[in-house]
């Protein structure tokens, strides 16, 4: 051919070409995003709330957006065949919603660089995976108020699960908080060394209930701790979700993950191209991401004084991690005035002073 | 014909035969190996009623278990994942099914690869951050006495006290478990993993991985060694005189004892080699697809293994089949719980009921039915 | 906070309640290893009384039904493991461990949909007056009715076992199915019942945990219970009245260790050196103590395990 024609035939492949792309770019074919549960959506605590987050990502949507899950997958090697089959069948976004995942989700985003990752509660981060969380000791700190004036034996208890420093700064947290109401507070805790397991979690608030404490608190999944009260005729706080269907008379409050804001945000970004891995981000009570559940079960005056701490720390004016703050070995950890820093909440391992338990080692 | 008609029939027959069942002086090879294929076959259709009352499409569920991951669009991801799953089924398996020949019930594997896990760490976690060719087979050495260590507990109390070893190993398990943990928390945690259980991730550690050999295959060292393990028990039971041993320990003791074989010597050095086996794969598997030692690094391959030896028919190739067949249905059953919503539980259910078939079906190959008309009485 | 703070009248109190599902299937499983037969499926039989009773008692609002659900589902499973082991004479040891894995598995899928609910209160005796005794009024007569029930079948079954014709019947199919047989016996047909009353019982401990002492449904909520009650079955040499004691030992630890953590206790002060408490060894407990009354027992030259115990029966020709 002469070049004149072999510049037209380039011509028009491109033009063919682009009519085609622009084609393709206006209908966009659904946002696939997947979800990599621990436990079952049924435990009605920590996963159930993420399914609802999940939920609330497809009722905004709606046809935008295709949602998958899988639940129960263990930590570990199974982890990184669940997260890499959602990779591999074409998912755009893929929220790993334990601990445990977050060596896994390293992995499998190291091979799949066009697939970003959001996992929960870590701190490793790389290009195309971000942390998130929740600074559940906010509304922590508020529970534990309500404790220290509603305790009458003086004695409130905890039912733990890891020794990690999440948990850790919870419970100091909840016992600032009830000592700032009640100077001659005890604190009992009980390490279950599992997040969902009824059974157990039953067994352990009862030992504390037998033990003399009044109100039971916890860092495990399921309402079993407070069932376990209201059969007693005690009171306590639920755990990620509202649990007043299981224990209407014993519930006074419980947190509230919600985790909507956050998902539909980060869904928004992926279709929008405006996505980028980042730092930890943390929901704050104020934006809506804690949640409280209704105060109820305590009388008035209790309540007036928990809703006053609640709006301090939402409005920013108080935080409970404010110096000066010693250890229980004595050691002062935060100055007069000084407040604790991301790195210090992250890797807290220590009690504060006045808690008697033994640090678990 | 009533509604009576068949239930009528059925009494004539009854009634007209007895059924009894009579033991084969040896048992028939053919319905041996035939065994394991009608137990698959019987337990795909009662698990496609299973499906089916679950709500989901059975002929659906069933390709997407067990054809997918073979020859699907994704099995260049899952083929390889298969050989990774079957690995330490196959190894403990193996080890177990020469305790099993020989009468010993070895029901504590799942805490023998436990500590040879632990044990195999350890020594990574000791040698931290040093590199040097030396370490991966020293911890190979050190994950297999730790395993036999732990198997010499139930071994030494029936050899001298004559206790039960599937309880002291059954025991034993759950104390594996209490030391995993109490680790995990404590000595082996971490230090730089923000106050989180579960130890250093040995798959950064280049001497201590356990890396892929050849890109693709998913062959690990624990891979590699399930197989050539498979083979050498092969060579040994038929050929070797241990092998002759086990099989007559297994079937007549007495007879055993007889031709001087020393029962105690079996016991230490069956449940020795199992246990060895069984903490080699754990330690294949904290160096490799697991990662590090951490509260819940295991998932009960030392049971499944036991099944997987009785479906290998006790025979290191079948065993090879049986790990493979196994692997495929964890596998293939991830993926059905992620394309169809299946629950992770139907996998369980699925299993045991494979067994059940093959137990049930096992009676073939060491009986014969004798049917025989009744005698007028 | 002290040792002094536990109160040992609440601390027995919930070791009853805490023994009481073991002690359930313990006795259920001694029945049957009486007869001669190794069920090592009682992990899986318990799930299944604990999923089947739970089902009911909540879709029909009557605990009650559920109880007796409970009772039939581990009944009926473990007519799977009897068929296997009497008719289709298959191994003893594997079909239980197929049990256990099946009945785990065939719990959880038709447990779908009742996680995180509260079945049905059950009700406890009033026993008016008997509970205002000091001490033992708190300790031991404010149980539920399974409690109870659970005592009363030990002593039920020890009463069978020993002084009537059927259990001396059972006896000699476990010590010698050959010459029982010879005698006129029928050993299957014995077994095949001892085996279903193991599941039976099994089942109830297993709605114990999931209608009374939870209450709620969640997969493997069991945890190993079925092994700890085989291990109870030697540690009590197979003798009922024993069965009391380790389940005691084995619920009693569990507690303990607990109520050690709540009181803030963390070790043992010995005049020379400190014990520390460390969660992990309190738990490990029960089965180093298995073990070690397990070689004791073996030890001694007579051993009280049935004689046939874990061979399979049949007739030849």
């Amino acid at each position: 051919m002469n070049i004149l024609k072999k510049i037209s035939l380039g011509m028009a492949l491109i033009t063919g070409i682009a009519i085609a792309i622009s084609g393709t770019a206006i209908t966009a074919e659904p946002v696939k995003v997947g979800f990599i549960y621990i436990g079952p959506p049924g435990d009605h605590g920590w996963t159930y709330r993420h399914d609802i987050g999940r939920k609330a990502v497809e009722a905004h949507f709606g046809d935008a957006v295709e949602t998958t899950f899988q639940e129960n997958v263990p930590e570990g090697p199974d982890a990184v065949r669940a997260i890499t089959q959602m990779a591999l069948s074409g998912h755009d976004l893929i929220f790993t919603t334990s601990y445990g995942y977050m060596d896994q989700t390293l992995a499998v985003a190291k091979k799949f660089p066009n697939v970003k990752f959001e996992h929960a509660t870590g701190w490793k981060t790389a290009d195309n995976v971000s942390n998130y969380g929740l600074k559940l000791y906010q509304s922590r700190h508020v529970q534990g108020v309500i404790a220290g004036l509603m305790t009458k034996t003086n004695k409130i208890c905890y039912v733990a699960s890891f020794p990690i420093p999440e948990v850790i700064r919870e419970i100091n947290t909840f016992y600032l908080g009830a000592k700032t109401q009640n100077p001659n507070v005890a604190l009992q805790i009980v390490w279950v060394y599992t997040w969902y397991d009824p059974g157990k979690e039953a067994d352990a608030a009862q030992a504390m209930i037998d033990n003399g404490c009044d109100v039971i608190t916890q860092h495990t999944d399921s309402p079993a701790p407070l069932v376990t009260a209201e059969k007693a005729g005690l009171v306590g706080f639920g755990q990620a979700s509202d649990q007043t269907p299981f224990a209407p008379n014993a519930q006074l409050t419980g947190t509230i993950d919600n985790w909507d804001p956050y998902y539909i945000d980060r869904v928004q970004a992926v279709i929008d191209g405006t996505w980028e891995g980042h730092g930890t981000y943390f929901g704050d009570i104020s934006e809506g991401a804690v949640g409280m559940a209704p105060f109820a079960n305590m009388p008035q005056d209790v309540m007036d004084i928990a809703m006053n701490v609640r709006a301090k720390i939402t409005n920013g004016t108080y935080f409970a991690f404010t110096g000066p703050l010693k250890d229980q070995s004595g050691e002062l950890r935060l100055k007069d005035g000084e407040v604790a820093s991301r790195m210090m909440l992250d890797t807290m391992d220590w009690y504060v002073e006045g808690i008697t338990a033994k640090y678990p080692d | 014909m009533n509604g009576r008609t068949i239930p009528r029939i059925m009494w004539l027959i009854i009634n007209l035969f007895s059924i009894s069942l009579v033991k084969r002086s040896e048992p028939s090879k053919t319905w041996t190996a035939l065994t394991p294929l009608l137990a698959v076959i019987f337990t795909m259709i009662a698990g496609g009623l299973l499906f089916m009352i679950l709500g989901k499409d059975p002929f659906l569920a069933l390709r997407v278990m067990f054809w997918d991951p073979i020859f699907g669009e994704m099995s260049f991801y899952f083929r390889p994942q298969l050989l990774i799953k079957a690995a330490p089924l196959i190894l403990i398996a193996l080890g177990l099914s020469i305790c099993f020949r020989a009468g010993i019930w070895n029901i504590g594997a799942e805490g023998q690869y436990i500590i040879g896990a632990i044990c195999g760490a350890s020594v990574a976690l000791a040698f931290y951050p040093y590199e040097s060719v030396f370490i991966f087979p020293l911890m190979i050495l050190v994950g297999g006495i730790g395993g036999w260590v732990w198997a010499m507990i139930p071994a030494l109390l029936r050899t001298k006290f004559n206790t039960n070893e599937i309880l002291v190993s059954l025991m034993l398990v759950y104390v594996a478990e209490q030391i995993l943990n109490s680790l995990a928390i404590g000595l082996l945690r971490n230090p730089e993993g923000n106050g989180f259980p579960g130890s250093r991730n040995l798959q950064d550690y280049a001497s201590a991985s356990n890396h892929e050999i050849w890109v693709g295959t998913g062959a690990h060292w624990g891979v590699v060694l399930a197989l050539g393990f498979a083979v050498g028990f092969y060579i040994l039971l038929n050929q070797h005189l241990l092998g002759f041993q086990t099989k007559l320990t297994g079937q007549s003791p007495r007879a055993a004892k007889f031709s001087g074989i020393s029962p105690n010597f079996l016991i230490v050095i069956c449940l020795g080699l199992s246990g060895m086996l069984a903490g080699l794969a754990g330690l294949f598997e904290v160096s490799g697809p697991s990662g590090q030692i951490t509260i819940g690094f295991n998932v009960g391959y030392g049971f499944t293994a036991i099944i997987v030896a009785f479906l290998g028919r006790l025979n290191p190739l079948g065993i090879v089949l049986a790990g493979l067949l196994m692997a495929l249905t964890y596998i293939g059953g991830e993926l059905a719980q992620m394309q169809l919503g299946l629950p992770a539980a139907a996998i369980q259910a699925f299993q045991g009921m494979l067994l059940f078939f093959l137990l049930a079906l096992d009676v073939l190959s060491n009986y014969r039915f004798n049917f025989r008309f009744r005698k007028a009485s | 906070m002290d040792v002094s703070s536990i109160s040992p009248t609440l601390l027995i109190a919930s070791l009853i309640v805490a023994s009481t599902p073991i002690m359930l299937a313990a006795i259920g499983e001694l029945v049957v290893e009486r007869a001669g037969v190794l069920n090592l499926g009682v992990e899986g039989m318990m799930i299944t009384g604990a999923i089947c009773g739970f089902i009911v008692a909540y879709e029909t609002g009557s605990p009650i039904y559920g109880v007796i659900a409970s009772i039939l589902g581990g009944a009926a499973l473990s007519l799977i493991f009897a068929i296997l082991t009497q008719f289709f004479l298959a191994n003893q040891v594997a079909s239980g461990l197929a049990l256990t894995l099946f009945g785990l598995g065939f719990s959880a899928l038709i447990g779908k949909g009742y996680t995180g609910i509260t079945p049905p209160d059950m009700s406890s005796p009033n026993l008016g007056f008997l509970t205002e005794i000091p001490f033992l009024g708190k300790m031991l007569f404010e149980h539920d009715y399974l409690v109870y029930l659970a005592f009363s079948i030990i002593v039920l079954v020890s009463i069978f076992l020993r002084y009537t014709r059927q259990g001396l019947i059972l006896r000699a199919v476990g010590e010698d199915h050959s010459s029982a047989h010879a005698l006129g016996y029928k050993v299957i047909r014995v077994r095949v019942l001892a085996i279903l009353f193991g599941g039976g019982c099994a089942g109830l401990g297993g709605a114990y945990i999931s209608l009374i002492r939870v209450p709620q449904w969640a997969e493997g909520m069991t945890h190993g219970a079925g092994w700890i009650a085989l291990a109870i079955v030697v540690f009590a040499s197979w003798k009922p009245l024993r069965i009391l004691f380790g389940a005691w030992l084995f619920g009693g630890l569990t507690v303990l260790q607990l109520n050690l953590q709540a009181a803030g206790v963390s070790e043992i002060n010995l005049i020379l050196f400190k014990i520390p408490l460390q969660v992990q060894y309190l738990t490990m407990a029960p089965y180093l103590i298995t073990i070690l009354v397990l070689v004791l027992m073996s030890a001694r030259a007579l051993s009280n395990a049935p004689g046939s115990l874990g061979k399979s029966f049949h007739v030849s020709g």
